[in-house]
This record gives C-alpha cells, structure tokens and sequence, in this order.
C-alpha cells in the first residue's frame, strides 16, 4: 500500500570547493514511500527549481547499487540506515512521518567537496593506478583454462572484487582511512595467479598512494564494513596488513 | 630508503608499532598479575618480597623492564600522534557522528590516557620510592599502606575497568593489525581476546579490594 510522509531535510549546502558552505532546512510534504532517497532528492529540486532556487547538487549514475557514484551521509551514516544498501537503493520506507534527516557530504580532507554534496574521489583513481591493475599484453584472448584457479580463491577474490569504490569506508572512519578499500583492491588481486607478478609492489605503492592522498591510518574499528554497501569485511584489512608484511620482509625478490 | 625505514614511514608500518607494543605490553600484564597473587598468600608478604628483590636481581628481568619502559614510551607517542594526525584528516566534522563502530574500538586514546594518568600514579607509589628514592619500608608496606586508602583503591580498580575497555578492542585489533588473524580459528581468538580483556583487569582489581578490605 502507497503510503505518504512529510520530512524535515538539513542539507549540506556549499556553491563551491572555497565556499564555507552550512545547512539549508528545507520541508517535503507528501513523499511516497516507495521512492527511493534519491527519487526523494529529485522531487525536492524540482520543489526547489519551481520556487527559483538552484538545486541540491548530488552524485548518481546507475541507481541499482553497482556503479559506486552515489554518496551522501544520512543521519551520520554513510548510505544511510540500511545495511548492504548504497543510497540509490535506499527507499523512504525506511523513514518515519515527521523526520528530520540530515544529509551530509562523505567528509575527508582527501575528498574535497565540489559542490554541495558532491566530493571529489578522484583519489581512489590515483590509489588504483598506483597499482590496482595486472599488467597483460592484449592480443587475442587465452584459452579460458590456461590458469587454473582454485574454486575457494576465485570466490574469496571475487568477495573482494565486489567492491564498488564509492568511498563510504572513508566516510565512516574516524580518521578518514582508505583501508578498507584499498584492502578489497589488493586482497582481490593478490588472491590470484594473475596478481601475482605484481604483488609485492602491488601492495606496497597503493599504500604509498593512500598515505600520500591524505587517508588517515586504520584503528581497526570495523565503521568500514558496517556503513559498506557491499558489507567488504575486515578480514580483507587483515590480508592487506598481511600482504604488506609479506612484501616487506618474507618475499627476498621483489621488482622495486 | 632502507627497506625497514621505509616500512615504518607508512600508516601501515606505524600501527605495525602500535600493535607490537601494545602485544609486548598484554604478555607483560600477565607477568605482572602472576606476580600480584602472591599478595593474596597471607604469609606477611614474604613470598611477594622475595619475587620482587629476586625481579631486581635478575640480569634478564632488568633488561626486559627497559623493553618494557621503551614500549610504552612507544606505545604512548605513537597513540597520541596517530590519534591527532587521525583527526586533521577530516577538518570539516559531521554534524551526525557516526556511532556504528564499537565505544572500545571509537575510545581508545580516551581509556589509553586514563592508563597514562594511572600509570603515572602507579609508578609514583611503588615503582620511585622502592627503586629510585629508596626506602626503609619494604614493597609489601607499599602495597598496604596505598591500598588501605580507599580513594588509592578505587581509583586503582577504575582504572583497571579502563584497562579492560582498551584491551576489549585492542587484542584483535592488534592481532589484525599484524595481519594474524585467521578465518579458521578467529572465532577462538576473538574469546581469547574477550576473556582476557575481563579477567587480567578482573585479577588486579579483586586484589586491591581484597588487600583493602583485609586492611581496613
Ligand atoms: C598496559 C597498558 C596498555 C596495553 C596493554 C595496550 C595495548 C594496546 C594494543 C594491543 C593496541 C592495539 C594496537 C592495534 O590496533 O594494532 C592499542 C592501541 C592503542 N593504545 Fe594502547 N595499550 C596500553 C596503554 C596505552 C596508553 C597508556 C595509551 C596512551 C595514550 C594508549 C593508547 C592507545 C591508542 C590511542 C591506541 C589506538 C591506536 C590506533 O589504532 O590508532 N595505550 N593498545
Ligand atoms: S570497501 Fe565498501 S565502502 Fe569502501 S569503497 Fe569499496 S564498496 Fe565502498
Ligand atoms: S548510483 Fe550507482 S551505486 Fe548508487
């Protein structure tokens, strides 16, 4: 049954990376619950642009909870309430009549606001290129049992794998740390034979990269793989610390 | 670069300190509490005397307690200034904090620098009059005399409560840190954790309530 709520928003508002920025309080009538947050978000814009005032800028791209752009910190709580979930496939049901909700920025000194809601993750970017990747010829594809890989492994990497880069683990850390992600990133690739050529220097140059972006260190508090909407757990932050010890003083031949 | 001095300039390398540290500091506590329960033999303290003049006596022991002050020396700079260097990483706070992490795991410079102040009081009582000022008074008058003052013995057991807080988080939180935790047993390392996070501050306190309670 269609049910309808009336909600009391706090949004985050800054025209730009320099502005100071503050809360706007702004009153929705009538939001049907079965819209999903940012359904919630586009009606209130709409409300916004008809009273000839700019918008609330925010980050989506798929709104089914894959590509990773969407954002925001519901309530203190990176994709809101509801575990597993990113915002996008957040719905208003979750809320009550009369709430106040207040909607943040994921903040990080390393995620630097844009606008209003929207920060800047380009930093994930530069963490991957600093080693997120294996290094393959092109040409014409393998045969696919070339390189086996055991059932066990390939699930564990691909666990790792469904991490979808949205930054919410930064956003739920108190020091702002990437370790959760860049945990998932190393841990996916490390777990099979196909990382293996790069892995000690893999692990050793995407930390370098978080510390030189300004993620904080990782306290092991675990608000990570709570808030992640992909639920990547801290048993991936012990393989990370594991992969770093290995490459720093197990492995004898490493190339850097 | 040197391999080894890189290691520890990285986020990752200075919590590998942290946790070293704070491991090297729950063996200790351990010790410590063995040592403790000597107190409870009614023999006038004999046999807790003997441990300590044997502890002073001992080459390995006097080595072992330098380890001791450099770790949590250690312990103590590097907790303060990850905690700080922690902090200017979000400069523009949320309004809503986030509560989702455990109070222990979220709280730890807050029960480390209750051990601090504790610590600082504990070596002022025993640790400078018998071994720097020196004193008539044997270690076992020490332990009397400051127990069977209520205010000592209460502040005494709450800062043991504290101590409990900060192992709660901090003996899986070191194991993970050191990249020793494990999927087949975690299970069992996370009740390892939990039971000695309640009952090594368990042991101390009950022994200060017990001396107080004999003495008062
Ligand atoms: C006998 C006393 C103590 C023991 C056994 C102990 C043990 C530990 C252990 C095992 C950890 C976990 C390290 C990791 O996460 O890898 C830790 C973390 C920590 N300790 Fe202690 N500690 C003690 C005293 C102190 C004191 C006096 C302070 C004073 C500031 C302190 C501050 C901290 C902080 C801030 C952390 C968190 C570090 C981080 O992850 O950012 N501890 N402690
Ligand atoms: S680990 Fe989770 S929270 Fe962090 S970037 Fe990946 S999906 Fe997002
Ligand atoms: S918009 Fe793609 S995950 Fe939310």
């Amino acid at each position: 049954m269609s049910k309808t709520i009336n909600l009391t928003l706090k949004v985050w508002r800054q025209s730009g990376p320099n502005d100071k920025g503050g809360f706007e309080t702004y009153s929705l009538q009538n939001v049907s619950t079965r819209m999903s947050f940012l359904e919630m978000l586009d009606v209130l814009n709409q409300q916004l642009i008809a009273e000839g005032k700019r918008p609330v800028e925010f980050e989506h791209d798929c709104r089914e909870g894959i590509c990773g752009a969407c954002s925001l910190v519901i309530n203190g709580r990176p994709h809101g309430p509801n575990y597993r979930t990113t915002t996008c496939q957040l719905h208003m049901r979750h809320f009550k009549d009369g709430e106040t909700i207040y909607i943040e920025p994921f903040r990080a000194d390393a995620f630097p606001v844009v606008k209003d809601l929207i920060v800047d993750r380009s930093a994930f970017d530069r963490i991957m290129a600093a080693g997120g990747y294996i290094s393959v010829n092109t040409g014409s594809p393998q045969d696919a049992n070339n390189i086996p890989v055991p059932k066990p492994k390939a699930d564990k990497a691909f666990d790792a794998a469904e991490c979808i880069g949205c930054g919410a683990c930064v956003a739920a850390c108190p020091n702002a740390s990437a370790m959760l992600f860049v945990a998932a990133k190393v841990s996916h690739l490390s777990l099979l034979p196909q990382g293996e050529p790069e892995r000690e220097r893999r692990v050793r140059r995407m930390i370098e990269a978080m510390d030189a972006e300004g993620f904080g260190h990782c306290t092991n508090t675990g608000a990570c793989s709570i808030e992640c909407p992909k639920a990547i757990p801290q048993e991936f932050i012990n393989r990370l610390n594991r992969e770093f010890l290995r490459a720093s003083f197990i492995t004898e031949i490493t190339d850097d | 670069m040197n391999t080894i001095a890189r290691v520890f300039s990285y986020s990752v390398g200075r919590k590998l300190i942290m946790a070293a540290t704070g491991l090297f500091l729950i063996i200790f506590l351990v010790e410590h509490l063995i040592g403790n329960f000597l107190l409870l033999k009614g023999d006038g303290g004999a046999a807790f005397i003997e441990y300590s003049a044997s502890m002073v006596h001992n080459l390995l022991i006097r080595i072992v307690e330098i380890l001791l002050f450099a770790a949590i020396v250690v312990h103590v700079i590097d907790g303060f200034a990850l905690f700080l260097s922690g902090r200017q990483k979000r400069s523009q706070r949320y309004a809503v904090r986030n509560k989702s992490a455990s109070w222990t795991s979220r709280n730890m410079i807050v029960t480390g620098t209750v051990i601090l102040i504790f610590l600082v009081v504990h070596f002022y009582t025993f640790f400078v009059p018998y071994r720097v000022i020196g004193t008539d008074a044997t270690i076992y008058d020490l332990v009397i005399e400051a127990f069977s003052n209520p205010y000592y013995t209460a502040f005494y057991v709450l800062a043991f409560l504290f101590l409990g807080l900060h192992l709660k988080h901090a003996f899986i939180s070191s194991l993970q840190t050191l990249g020793l935790r494990h999927l087949k047993y975690d299970r069992l390392l996370q009740i390892i954790g939990t039971l000695y996070a309640v009952f090594v501050p368990a042991g101390y306190a009950l022994i200060a309530i017990y001396i107080y309670l004999k003495t008062a």
